[in-house]
């Protein structure tokens, strides 16, 4: 498959989806090398295009050190930046920037002039919002159109949170969600909207530092203006973290988070990684494979604990069928390298959620992602409750969901908060909270597909067979001939014949389905040899008219080879549905049809196959085949606490003599005392207390103290401005 | 809720002078037990303690405890083999103005007639000790490189350690709610989960001292008052003593930091006027304020990431100084309270007296020490450093 890639470096400069920025590049020093990147991109995907992934060592152990959760939470990154020691996942590259490894604790540098200082900035808003993304900014489009005044902050350089990184379309309705959009796309929608809005201020690269009991909030600009906020309400849409996991090798460069390696890849366009593993069958793992094919990654297999995933069904058949073998019931035993990932072992998983002796198998890969799923990062939400703050919190930071579900959590906190600040809104209709839960809800029952009997004309097939709260394929049928139901979350069917109408062969649900589950077969031509049109996200060159292609059956299984007829692009127009959800419906007529990079896939194949064909293999065989021999760890490097490099072993010795309190094993290891504040660690040592059969009502838990990120002492006081 | 045992000695609050007196007690060979309201060790202001240790203050009860401190911390990591993370790095007490030349050279004078090793630096002598301080009207400073700091987690945890290894016993999340008596004398010691016999108990609940000390009808002059602190990135040794900047100004009266053994900055304020009370969440005011003062001292600090603040309390008396010794109303009852926000410095050489209190071996140097911190003394002026 072609990767799009320039052979001198691993800047993704062909995407399906992406568009790649043939901009300016920049030179810059890694160890004294220049190297060069791409302007405006972070230091770490500069390092990372350049194939660099060990970024120094850690002075405790000399273990190395890469990137982790590159969303500015750990200090796994850090380097010295002209020598500063920074987050390399946070600081954008400069031209000419001497950027070194940290091989030992770094020097603080000299300051030659004399201080100058400047008074804390302090202010006052109806609202502060953390975070930026689907929930925050939905919450502040709500708050805007009530006239409330909103501060918007969001740490990264661009808002949208992680829909920034989700360049696949959206389940839900079109109506409510954007569904059928990307969410990268979404992002932008809500981000101009938030910007017309005249009491709503946005502040991106703005760090909310910290919750003070005297009911300030404490702001971080541009990473030197420290300002003070006193909001009349806050409400806290910061997202969720991704959850780490226990084993051999846990923080080898090359292992990390889902969410690390999107934003890498699809935020930053980086090939971060040649060959892949996933741990974890959620969404987030499944997506993230499916991420990584369209980057030209290889996916080498994906573990999942569990009997099975918990992923939408259509999410894991997509993958299954590109080629990517989903492990159930195993788990990963260990990560293997020296410096960075080489393999990955996994095993079968018995009754007692441990691996089963002899099931071991090894992979050849350099990357193992962890999409174990997330916590909310609610901090700031216990912390304002705790001082009597007006607060609330809305999408992933209340709880974990999907960020359709997100959007709704904000538009339904937004209409709350300016009521509680004396707004005349109207009432929160019913509906939402209803959609709120329904995109909120677990995929359901799992049917059989339904093949159709008939054998002419021309109709779509919906390989959809699992409950999920998605519909788009219903609001763009043109003869409103597709339909769940009376509940978004029933399995679609297509109603022609029942209704009296004819498909017309516009093929919208198939470039539409987020699932890419919906085929359409065409019999009008040559009834033993039908045109199947299959929507397929790859680059245009991944398939071309003329191609012998392998097609597969929903869950994967290999059904033939046919000849690529078409390759077209797809394209969507909805008459009556608005762009944004919310405003006034367009007038009714037929609207211009909006490109898709969904590519449709016309194959002409035998009869007997036709039906069952839901995609085209993606990935040869042999890219997945197992190692001869499974890989051994013998190094006993299970990291609970990443930033002081604190063992399992030692934190279970602790768990063994008695201790019951978070705070004294932090005392006696230092685990949670590192840069990262015990994000990461915390949960972990909770997971370890529950493998030793404690009772977790027993456990007296951490601390949470000030700040959420490491800032300069000058920042506080105005110095560096 | 039965009884569960009889020991020898009840000691209330596991923090730094409940944790080393256990331990000297149990090297005794006496059977103490330790109660504590928290989860674990050193949870209450011993946790929130910096780590500093100075034997360089202005009276002699201080003075010599704190020397048997330093000797106890700095003889840790030889005699237990575990490290505490002890430095003996110096403390500085900088002057940038004639008020606080003249305080700290008088007071240089009566530290050195009890023998103590701090002498006056100026300026250029000063800088280089401490290069990195602020030039611009530095006048000079104090200088004592016997005194230094350990990690009060580290220690505390490991006094517990090594008491628990001779035979003392500890119950934590343990609330005490009566002190029981019989014929005015100490019987035992009540908790919400039960109750425990012995003749002696030893008050060490640090800012909760007074509630203890009323269960038998005392009355002590304790009012706890919060300071708030932080700690830094770590990063490559810059700054060899604790600097202590005694300059009043609106808001804070003093404030220090000093480099510890793992790199990380630890710094402290004192705030002026005092924050009366209990209150230990984060206040918005101390970082700008205290980064203010430090970076003005020293503006190579800019740069340094400040990674956690918290906030701890100092149990104070009316004089500054701690109220230990025998009760002469209550028999058995031993008062080990009011550390004054110095519980970590002075702890191991007052666990050693405390000891010595129950096993009735009081030397003559103990006696002048006890004397100046007695429950019965007039609590007039205030210590001149503090």
């Amino acid at each position: 498959m072609e990767t799009g890639l320039h052979p001198d470096d691993f800047h993704i400069r062909e995407h399906p989806i992406l568009t790649a920025s043939d901009g300016e590049t920049l030179e810059f020093f890694w160890s004294g090398e220049e190297l060069t990147a791409r302007q405006g991109e972070m230091i770490s995907s500069a390092l990372f295009a350049n194939g660099i992934r060990i970024f120094g060592h850690h002075p405790k152990d000399d273990s190395p050190q890469g990137i982790f959760c590159a969303n500015g939470q750990c200090s796994q990154c850090m380097v010295i930046a002209d020598g500063y020691p920074v987050k390399s996942c946070m600081e954008i590259i400069q031209p000419g920037m001497r950027v070194e490894p940290v091989e030992s604790l770094p020097a603080l540098p000299a300051v030659e002039d004399a201080p100058s200082f400047h008074d804390t900035e302090e202010m006052e808003v109806e609202c502060l919002i953390i975070g930026g993304g689907p929930a925050g900014l939905s919450a502040a489009i709500e708050l805007g159109r009530a006239g409330v005044e909103t501060l918007v902050v969001d740490d990264k350089h661009k808002l949208g949170g992680k829909l920034v990184l989700q360049t696949h379309k959206f389940f839900g309705s079109m109506a409510d969600c954007y569904a059928g959009m990307r969410g990268i796309e979404i992002g932008e929608v809500l981000e101009e909207e938030a910007a017309r809005l005249d009491t709503v201020t946005c502040w991106i690269n703005t760090n909310a530092v910290a919750v003070f009991s005297d009911r300030k909030v404490g702001l971080v600009r541009d990473g030197r203006h420290y300002v003070l906020v006193q909001p009349k309400t806050m409400l806290v849409a910061a997202g969720a973290r991704e959850k780490s996991l226990i084993f051999r090798g846990n923080t080898l460069p090359g292992v990390y988070g889902a969410g690390a390696f999107q934003t890498l890849v699809n935020r930053d366009l980086v090939r971060a990684a040649e060959k892949l593993f996933i741990v974890g069958g959620g969404n987030v793992g499944l997506i993230a494979g499916y991420h990584a094919l369209q980057a030209g990654i290889q996916v080498v297999g994906l573990v999942e604990a569990l009997p099975k995933c918990g992923g939408y069904k259509v999410h894991k058949d997509k993958l299954v069928r590109f080629g990517v073998p989903i492990y159930t019931s195993h788990t990963i035993v260990s990560a293997n390298g020296d410096e960075t990932v080489e393999s990955v072992t996994i095993a079968g998983i018995g009754p007692d959620w441990k691996a089963i002796p002899g099931t071991e198998q090894s992979f050849e890969c350099d990357t193992v992602l962890i999409a174990v799923g997330l916590d909310p990062v609610d901090e700031f939400y216990h912390k304002a409750v705790d001082f009597g703050m007006e607060v609330f919190a809305a999408g992933d930071a209340r709880e974990i969901a999907e960020a359709s579900a997100a959007m709704f959590s904000g538009k339904i906190k937004g209409r709350e908060i300016a009521r509680t600040l004396g707004r005349d809104v109207e009432e929160t209709p019913d509906d939402w909270l209803a959609t709120e839960q329904v995109l909120k809800s677990k995929p359901g029952m799992t049917y059989d597909e339904e093949i159709p009997e008939k054998e002419e004309g021309i109709f779509p097939l919906f390989h959809c067979s699992e409950e999920i709260p998605c519909n788009p394929c219903i609001s763009v049928c043109p003869i409103h001939a597709v339909t769940v139901g009376d509940d978004i979350r029933n399995t679609p069917r297509f109603i022609g014949d029942e209704i009296g109408e004819t498909c017309t062969g516009c093929a919208q649900c198939v470039t539409i389905c987020p699932g890419l589950a919906v085929t359409m077969v065409d019999y009008r031509k040559d009834p033993e040899n039908p045109i199947v049109t299959i929507a397929h996200e790859f680059t245009k060159e991944s398939v071309k008219k003329g191609d012998l292609v392998t097609v597969l059956d929903t869950v994967g299984a290999v059904l033939g080879t046919c000849v690529v007829e078409k390759v077209r692009p797809g394209a969507i127009a909805v008459p009556g549905l608005p762009d944004v959800p919310g405003d006034e419906e367009p007038e009714s007529g037929k609207k211009k049809p909006k490109k898709s990079n969904t590519f449709k896939i016309l194959v002409k194949a035998p009869r007997e196959i036709a039906k069952q064909i839901a995609g085209l293999q993606v990935q040869e065989e042999n890219v997945t085949e197992p190692m001869d021999l499974y890989v051994e760890r013998l190094t006993d490097d299970t990291i609970v606490c990443r930033c002081e490099r604190v063992s399992a072993g030692e934190i279970r010795e602790m768990i063994r003599a008695g201790s019951r309190d978070i705070n004294e094993i932090k005392v006696a290891t230092r685990s949670g005392m590192g840069a990262c504040g015990s994000k990461t660690c915390s949960g972990l040592i909770m997971q370890l207390f529950a493998e030793e059969g404690i009772d977790l009502e027993e456990i007296t838990g951490n601390v949470d103290r000030p700040f959420f990120v490491e800032i300069p002492i000058g920042v506080f006081c105005g110095t560096e401005e | 809720m039965g009884n569960h045992g009889t020991y020898d000695v009840i000691i209330i609050g596991a923090g730094s002078v409940g944790t080393p007196t256990a331990l000297y007690l149990a090297e005794a060979g006496l059977r103490p037990l330790v109660i504590d309201a928290r989860a674990s060790v050193g949870q209450g202001a011993s946790k929130a303690a910096i780590g500093g240790i100075r034997a360089t203050h202005s009276d002699v009860a201080k003075i010599r405890t704190c020397l048997k401190s330093i000797e106890v911390f700095s003889g840790w990591e030889e005699r237990y083999g575990e490290s505490i993370e002890w430095t003996r790095g110096g403390y500085s007490f900088v002057a940038y103005r004639g008020r606080e030349e003249r305080i700290l050279k008088d007071l240089i004078t009566v530290q050195q007639s009890y023998g103590l090793d701090i002498s006056w630096l100026d300026r250029d002598d000063l800088l280089e000790v401490v290069p990195d301080l602020n030039r611009d009207g530095l006048i000079g400073g104090t200088w004592s490189p016997g005194d230094g700091s350990a990690s009060p987690l580290l220690a505390t945890w490991q006094f517990y350690r090594q008491s628990l290894e001779l035979g003392a016993e500890y119950r934590f999340k343990e609330l005490v709610t009566e002190i029981r008596r019989e014929n005015g004398r100490i019987s035992g010691v009540v908790t919400d989960r039960g109750s425990y016999s012995t003749p002696v108990v030893i008050n060490a609940a640090g800012a909760g001292a007074g509630g203890i000390a009323e269960m038998v009808g005392l009355e002590v002059p304790i009012t706890p008052d919060s300071h708030e602190a932080g700690v830094t990135e770590p990063v490559a040794p810059f700054l060899k003593p604790m600097i202590v900047d005694i300059r009043p100004v609106e808001g804070s009266a003093n404030y220090y930091f000093y480099q510890h053994r793992t790199g990380q900055l630890i710094f402290c304020l004192t705030p002026d006027p005092p924050l009366v009370g209990t209150d230990r969440r984060e206040t918005s005011w101390f970082m700008p304020h205290i980064a203010r003062r430090m970076v003005d001292l020293m503006p190579r600090l800019k740069n340094l990431k400040v990674r956690r603040s918290w906030r701890g309390l100092y149990p104070m008396t009316p004089d500054a100084s701690p109220i230990v010794g025998r009760d002469r109303e209550v028999e058995g009852y031993i008062h080990a309270v009011g550390m004054c926000g110095q519980g970590f410095m002075l702890g191991p050489g007052l666990a050693h007296v405390l000891a010595r209190i129950v096993t009735d071996e009081l030397t003559g140097d103990d006696l002048e020490v006890l004397e100046k911190f007695s429950p019965y003394r007039e609590f007039a002026g205030m210590e001149q450093l503090k």
